[in-house]
């Protein structure tokens, strides 16, 4: 096997066996075993799996793994193509529509499988999506750049700073909208920090991702992309959000802002879901409609402020029963500038961590708590718990819940190493993170009933 | 006409899905069962193509997506879950199901595949909510023996059954799927295409049968086994036929397959003669809603009414092909007919070849042919529906009249009960499969497959010696047991029921067959409750007489007990001190009769008794009684 084909999973006896044959991924090889002989098309396998098995793609399209012993004989039959993606031509741009620039960042908002082979790639290129998603060539002018390729769990504070300053430079091209591919898992902080990140915006930032991966026929990534896009070229909003399924059908996309939306399920297409508020807007039958007044507005003459910034000398302590507080002296220590407590009920955490609290705020360390039900509003005038921790300088932070919380942290002291300053921030309403009324259909699994349509 | 298949060349290879009664379904907890009422739960989905570089996508689902085609699923909490739902990724895959396969495999002679890699079957026309099948191959490269013969199997594969369809809605945009059958496991036996009559091919999807029998997973009743043919002739085309749903329709499925190609062809050969070239098909379709504005048939007026036209065109030379017969029901223009439903959405066409006919006149048909330019020689087709339809449709009439020029267009049919077979959709291209990296692979260890090996069933020869020397059965007895859908539970009726071994088997084989053939479904009727019933009559609470009459109640009345089913019907044993009763009154009404005879009147009294009685008691214990009552008088 060739250096290269070394990279496709197989080690061990099964490489040496295939090394031996002069097999390469792609080749069609022949498997004798016990007298009974496997034609099929040598295929990588899994970097995880065991080093015993070769697996092969029969004729009939179906993978199957053959072990390696010492009486099996491995033969190459022919050689293999390589797949090859060419991308179709680019289709006629229609100038009277809106420029969208699209942003990604990893995973695959969209997708060709090779069935040849099985090798699924992403199709990332705008030429590629057109192909895949034609639509929306009647929707958008789309213009597409790579900016990362990183499973989001990938992602950090460093990546937030240069995305940010990638939307800025788009933005400041005059592109009429940016949407910002990215993987689900931390969507909502990346939609956090943007939010911080990208004030004063003139047209909408709109995140979006796919809950089923891009290869399958099933996937909610086209349906997403196409309400994403057609928010960004036409909502009246100019904010940053994030747009996903509203509910387990293909109907509706509905549109959160980026500082109040979270992912609720580890698997469901309305996964996003907004905490202590209603949706922006929602898109259906390729409408943009609004949901709620209080927005702000698109206008292409507003000034862009970026403030990129973010630190990583903050921390997140979720405070259980049997909490060891040394943890906390143990970020102080680090030089940790604030602490995001994530408290249970209404802002608690037990009085065996107030000294290590207490010596973190006397180190000038701001110590800020969110609630873990995630949803509601903290208020530590309730309980003498909640009175105890005020009175050690703990700062509640109203009603975010905690990631959103934690990404204003980080932001903040990507702004000021100022404590006073600090903490006039946090009690400022930068990006919409603070509503002062909650309403009472603000909770849980609102538009998610299984009746998806 | 009698066939000669060998000669002719006919090639039938046989893919046999059976549904796996496992504790669960093949890729997550739920229980593998149907449910009949409404959904508790909706929702609607599109799926898309997705792009390949080799494997062209799907002509047909193509074409569906871009008519916008939605599909609209159903459920309900007790057999579906996230994950039929596609709202959760697939759990691993249920290794009871692997077993059952394995042993199916094994007992086929075949090599189990080492490491199992489940594979993902590109489908998109909403019978799987993901956009394709899982499947995985289990084992490889087997064969059984059918008769003297030895049929190669190709493949055992493990895959989830689809979705069923429900309905549609909309004029074709919505299709509703059921995703209650979504993931029951399904057991898929391919054998190499060397079978060569009709008759053949049902022995062999016999024998099948009943090695999945034996395994003790299949499941019984209508619509779970599922037989599908590859049937070909050298002159004609491979055809796919999806979906015979009992083994005793194989054989003319495939009879009536060749007759149909062998008609086909023949026309081919007379459009050859009348000189047609493909050219002179052409897609000019013309608007005669004028012709018929003031007609008397219903289907058009009512067409009309809602706005629609009336597109015609003309197909040259084809004056009387249409009305050509290929099998019962099915003429060249039901294949016409059955190509525009698939692709324009509408409920049939008109033809020139069945006119005048359904209330539209001799002076019409004129004016139609004076409207397309069609002469006595020409045939012509005409649609009533709105144009995007209309179009779709008469596009297909002509490639099929295109087609029909070739000879037999390799198609994927769908079999109806009564043995014929219509247009489901075109044959899709190479399988578009590529792996499902949701579920890791999974190691057929040599310990699981001695532990399979270990408890492989009875093979059917041994089993019928060992019902001979057991139960007394004669040979055919044992044979129709062993060959019946029941094999299983006869042991386990007669150790429970105190029944002779005899009565129960002849019940589940001769008495079935005889209630099947006479319309009951059998299927209905479980397990237990023929387990319950036969511990009704072993305990003397049934007559052995009516335990007919208590079948055929339960397989209509479902999931009630065999209690409720002999007071329903009034079947309830009589009591010693009534029976005994009964016998005095007979006896004191047929004085004359006894007096006369004495103990010789004990047959006509017998009768009598027993008329009465009706099922409701034993006949020894009458037989005894009524000689007692007879001395002590």
């Amino acid at each position: 096997m060739s250096e290269e084909a070394e990279s496709s999973g197989y080690k061990g006896a099964a490489l040496r066996a295939l090394k031996k044959a002069g097999c390469q991924v792609g080749d069609l090889i022949r498997i004798t075993k016990c007298g009974k002989a496997y034609e099929g098309i040598l295929i990588p396998r899994s970097e995880t799996a065991d080093a015993e098995h070769v697996v092969v793609k029969l004729k009939s399209g179906y993978n199957i793994g053959i072990r390696i012993t010492p009486d099996v004989e491995i033969e190459r039959v022919g050689k293999g193509a390589k797949p090859a993606f060419a991308s179709p031509p680019l289709p006629e741009q229609k100038p009277e529509l809106p420029r969208v620039v699209i942003l990604s960042t990893g995973g695959t908002i969209a997708s060709r499988v090779d069935y040849r082979t099985g090798a699924v790639r992403s199709a990332l290129s705008a030429s590629d999506l057109y192909g895949v998603v034609p639509e929306l060539a009647d929707i958008a002018r789309v213009e597409t750049e790579i900016v990362f390729s990183l499973y989001s769990e990938n992602l950090t504070q460093q990546h937030w700073s240069q995305l940010a300053q990638r939307v800025a430079e788009h933005i400041a091209r005059g592109v009429d909208g940016v949407v910002v591919a990215h993987g689900t898992d931390t969507m909502a902080y990346t939609a956090a920090a943007l939010s911080f990140a990208l004030q004063n915006l003139p047209v909408p930032v709109i995140l979006v991702g796919a809950q089923r991966s891009s290869d399958r026929p099933s996937s909610d990534a086209a349906t997403n992309l196409i309400a994403a896009v057609q928010a960004a070229a036409r909502a009246p909003f100019a904010e940053v959000a994030i747009a996903m399924h509203e509910t387990v059908s293909d109907t509706s996309i509905v549109i959160t802002r980026g500082t109040k939306v979270r992912k609720c399920h580890t698997s469901r297409r309305d996964t996003f879901k907004p905490v202590n508020a209603t949706p922006l807007a929602r898109v259906h039958d390729s409408e943009v409609s609004m949901l709620t007044s209080e927005y702000q507005k698109r206008d292409p003459a507003k000034k862009l402020v970026l403030k990129p910034n973010f630190s990583d000398a903050v921390a997140l302590v979720k405070f259980y029963p049997g909490l060891d507080p040394a943890v906390i002296d143990w970020y102080v220590e680090r030089g940790c500038k604030a602490i995001l407590l994530e408290g249970t009920g209404l802002g608690h955490v037990s009085k065996y961590c107030f000294s290590a609290i207490d010596n973190a705020v006397k180190r000038g360390v701001l110590v800020a708590l969110a609630s873990q039900c995630i949803w509601g509003r903290v208020n530590m005038n309730v309980y003498d718990t909640g009175r105890d921790l005020l009175a050690l300088g703990v700062e509640p932070t109203e009603d975010m819940f905690p990631e959103t919380a934690l990404v204003k942290l980080m932001w903040i002291f990507g702004q000021t190493s100022d404590p006073a300053e600090a903490k006039r921030l946090l009690k400022a309403n930068i990006a919409g993170e603070f509503s002062p009324r909650t309403l009472p259909e603000e909770f849980g699994f609102q538009g998610g009933d299984s009746h998806g349509n | 006409m009698e066939i000669d298949y060998a000669k002719i060349g006919l090639k039938v290879g046989l893919e046999i899905h059976q549904q796996l009664n496992t504790r669960a379904k093949l890729f997550c907890g739920c229980p593998p069962a149907l449910f009949k009422e409404e959904p508790e739960i909706t929702f609607l989905r599109r799926l898309r193509p997705t792009q390949s570089e080799l494997g062209q996508v799907d002509p047909a689902a193509f074409f569906e997506f871009q008519k916008g085609v939605k599909i609209l699923y159903e459920a309900n909490r007790a057999t579906s879950c996230l994950v039929e739902m596609d709202e959760e990724p697939p759990h691993p895959l249920n290794m009871e199901a692997v077993e059952a396969v394995l042993t199916a495999a094994l007992m086929m002679n075949m090599q189990p595949i080492d490491e199992v890699h489940v594979m993902r079957k590109t489908v998109i026309d909403g019978s799987n909510t993901t956009g394709f099948q899982r499947t995985c191959i289990i084992a490889s490269d087997g064969w059984i023996k059918v008769g003297e013969k030895t049929i190669p199997i190709q493949a055992a594969s493990l895959e989830e059954d689809a979705a069923r369809k429900t309905g549609e809605e909309d004029g074709g945009k919505i299709i509703r799927y059921r995703i209650d059958r979504l993931g029951i496991p399904l057991i898929e036996v391919a054998t190499a295409p060397v079978i060569y009559s009709p008759a053949e091919a049902e022995e062999v999807a016999f024998a099948i049968g009943r090695i999945l029998r034996d395994t003790c997973k299949a499941m019984r009743g209508l619509g779970t086994i599922r037989q599908d043919l590859n049937v070909s002739l050298p002159n004609g085309a491979l055809m796919e036929i999806k979906g015979v749903q009992e083994l005793e329709l194989i054989s003319k499925v495939v009879k009536y397959e060749v007759q149909r190609q062998l008609v086909l062809i023949s026309i081919k050969e007379e459009l050859n003669k009348r000189g047609i070239k493909k050219d002179a098909l052409q897609q000019q379709f013309i608007d005669v809603t004028e012709v018929f504005k003031q007609t008397r048939c219903k289907v058009i007026r009512k067409a009309l009414d809602k706005g629609c036209g009336i597109l015609a065109v003309k197909l040259p030379l084809f004056s009387g092909i249409l009305k050509r017969e290929l099998i019962p029901n099915v003429r060249f223009g039901t294949e016409l007919a059955d190509r525009a439903r698939f692709w324009g959405r509408v409920g049939g066409i008109f033809h020139t070849d069945e006119m005048p006919a359904y209330g539209i006149t001799a002076a019409e048909v004129a004016a139609l042919r004076k409207a397309t330019g069609a002469g006595e020689e020409d045939a012509v087709v005409f649609v009533a529906d709105n144009e995007e339809n209309a179009r779709d449709a008469l596009k297909a009439v002509v490639e099929r009249a295109q087609e029909a020029l070739e000879g037999v267009p390799a198609e994927t049919r769908t079999a109806k009960e009564d043995g014929t077979t219509r247009y489901m959709r075109p044959r899709p291209g190479a399988a578009r499969m590529y792996p499902e990296t949701d579920i890791p692979p999974v190691r057929l260890t040599a310990e699981l497959i001695e532990k399979v090996k270990a408890h492989l069933p009875e093979p059917a020869e041994k089993k019928v010696k060992r019902l001979m020397r057991e139960y007394g059965l004669n040979e055919k007895l044992a044979k129709q047991i062993v060959d019946s859908e029941y094999g299983l539970l006869f042991e386990s009726v007669v150790r429970e029921s105190n029944v002779a071994a005899t009565t129960v088997a002849a019940f589940l084989t001769e008495t079935l067959k005889s209630l099947k053939r006479e319309g009951i479904a059998i299927e209905k009727v479980t397990d237990n409750q023929i387990r319950d019933l036969f511990k009704a009559v072993g305990a003397g609470e049934i007559a052995k007489e009516a335990a007919s009459d208590v079948f055929v109640w339960l397989s209509k009345n479902e999931g009630k007990s065999c209690q409720e089913a002999a007071a329903a019907l009034g079947l309830k044993m009589l009591s010693k001190a009534e029976l005994a009763a009964l016998i005095d009154r007979v006896i004191a009404e047929n004085r004359n009769v006894v007096d006369k005879l004495g103990a010789k009147a004990f047959g006509t009294l017998m009768g009598v008794v027993m008329r009465e009685v009706r099922g409701k008691a034993d006949p020894t214990v009458v037989n005894t009684l009524l000689k007692e009552r007879l001395a002590n008088r």
